[in-house]
């Protein structure tokens, strides 16, 4: 069923009758040519992909528990690709580029929405590093625009310019950057995978791999085996834990990552601000609750919440830049779990092990990276060759030398 | 989170820097043939496993000492907290 506006107005005329569910729920059958783990939004995009762009047929997508139940669904819904290196913007640029034409690719208003985001500078050193960023992004295709506190001023008359310690110097912006309804995206390419045969499996945990002769057969699952030609993991978060069962250890640790919603207010932020001296940033959504974030908690964790003195320090950082934020009550925190890898920069690449793929390590910077992240995992499964702009997202950049470090922090994953 | 810090007592998690897991410990031998293999997999490969992990932690905004903590990584109880000089000094190291 095609979505329209001439349909709303058929179904709302006709009782709403005729609407049926997004997508089947059918038995996972004893083999496919290609298994995605992990019903995310990386994993449902990766099927969507195959199925539309790589011609694939017999596909499925296994989810422990349900389809965008996972990071997915617990984002800040940013957009955007102001990266500075080389391994990492052209990806991110097709990313935004894959944002742009999504709703109408999948038939789904996921709500893309180019609100712009604005990262503040606070220094004369931070300046020339953001105008280098800047540089960089333009080079590689995207947009960025460096501007002074005046100009500043005028879409943000409520911060905090005047600040003791960090005051605000100018910013550089990207006007494509902005958010996206979260929740959409996995069902929208879930419905799109679905259209096109893709058989997506909920409430289907993979308990192992099937092995031999240094070629993977197919998986284990909560449901009985299921063979497969290929299979691909995207389970970012739970890559560890998944990966062990084939006796990989990655460049990854699990962290958690705090996020907020504030109560519902008026339109107040037009667009995306990031704090260039702590770590928050911020946005409105559409029913008016800002929601923010700022840093990690700092330790391993898979306990999907976190602890009270990242808390303290991401209101710190909203108090610094627009301490209105104050008097707006929190209404909602959660933890989400983030591969967090050891340059900082994501891995889409083969395993050692025949036909046993890997997509994981994004950091948190996952959401915005959904589109591409699907379409080269797709590209990698179809072909067995990276996608042109993934080349660098290998597994062993870090036995040769060749990491992505955009914060140039070593290989600590808390402090990337 | 509340560290048993065996010098000092109770000491509030934020006091402490983290370093990650304790395996850090066992640095390898820099003269063995397999040197650039297993310093690659000691500098960058984990276990990152859901459950009970040792793991370091430097309590900087204190006595300045290296701890290993025995934490689950799914409910973040600690279970055990050692001195990392004694865990070191078990395992055969001088210092």
């Amino acid at each position: 069923m095609r979505y329209s506006g001439f349909k709303v107005i058929k179904e709302a005329l006709t009782g709403h009758k005729g609407w049926r569910p997004a997508w089947r729920e059918p038995k996972p059958k004893p083999h496919y040519d290609i298994v995605i783990i992990g019903g995310g939004g990386h994993g449902l995009a990766t099927a969507h992909y195959l199925a539309k762009v790589y011609g694939q047929k017999n596909i499925a997508v296994l989810e422990k528990g349900w389809i965008g139940g996972g990071n997915v669904g617990r984002n800040t819904t940013i957009i955007r690709s102001n990266y500075l290196l080389d391994g990492n913007e052209p990806f991110y640029e097709f990313s935004l580029k894959l944002w742009e034409g999504l709703e109408q690719d999948i038939n789904y208003n996921a709500m893309v929405s180019q609100r712009g985001i604005m990262n503040l500078i606070h220094s004369d050193a931070q300046r020339d590093a953001f105008v280098r960023r800047g540089n960089a992004m333009i080079l590689n295709g995207a947009d960025a625009e460096l501007l002074s506190a005046e100009q500043i001023r005028v879409e943000y008359p409520f911060l905090k310019f005047d600040d003791v310690r960090f005051p605000i110097k100018g910013g550089l912006a990207q006007r494509r950057g902005g958010t996206v309804r979260h929740d959409a995206v996995a069902w929208g390419y879930a419905r799109a995978a679905d259209s096109r045969g893709v058989d997506i499996i909920q409430n289907c945990e993979v308990l192992g791999f099937r092995i031999e002769d240094g070629k993977c057969l197919g998986v284990e699952t909560s449901q009985g085996f299921i063979g497969a030609k290929k299979v691909g993991c995207a389970v970012a978060g739970n890559s560890g834990r998944l990966m062990s069962k084939a006796n990989m250890r990655l460049p990854i640790e699990s962290h958690v990552l705090q996020a907020f919603v504030s109560e519902g207010l008026k339109p107040l932020i037009p667009g995306v601000i990031t704090f260039g001296a702590g770590h928050f940033y911020v946005s409105q959504s559409d029913k008016g609750g800002l929601v923010f974030g700022g840093d990690l908690d700092g330790y391993n964790s898979y306990a999907q919440r976190g602890n009270l003195p990242v808390v303290e320090d991401v209101c710190e950082g909203g108090m610094a830049i627009m301490p209105m934020i104050g008097r707006a009550r929190l209404l909602r925190m959660w933890g989400g779990i983030m591969d967090m890898s050891m340059d900082g920069s994501p891995i889409i690449d083969r395993t050692h092990i025949d036909g046993l793929y890997f997509n994981g390590g994004w950091c948190y910077g996952g959401f915005k990276a959904t589109p591409a992240s699907g379409y080269c995992f797709a590209h990698l499964l179809a072909k067995d060759a990276p996608h042109p702009v993934a080349t660098a997202y290998r597994f062993d950049r870090f036995r040769t030398g060749n990491m992505i470090d955009e914060k140039g922090m070593g290989n600590q994953p808390n402090l990337h | 989170m509340i560290i048993n810090h065996p010098l000092l007592g109770q000491r509030d998690s934020a006091e402490f820097v983290y370093m990650g897991d304790a395996a850090l410990i066992d640095r390898p031998d820099p003269a063995s043939d397999a040197a650039a293999q297993e310093f690659y997999e000691y500098a960058y490969l984990r276990d990152n496993p859901a459950g009970d992990l040792r793991e370091l932690w430097f309590h900087e905004g204190g006595d300045r000492s290296w701890l290993v903590v025995t934490r689950n990584t799914v409910t973040h109880e600690i279970t055990k907290v050692e001195l990392a000089r004694d865990v070191a000094r078990s395992r055969g190291r001088s210092k």
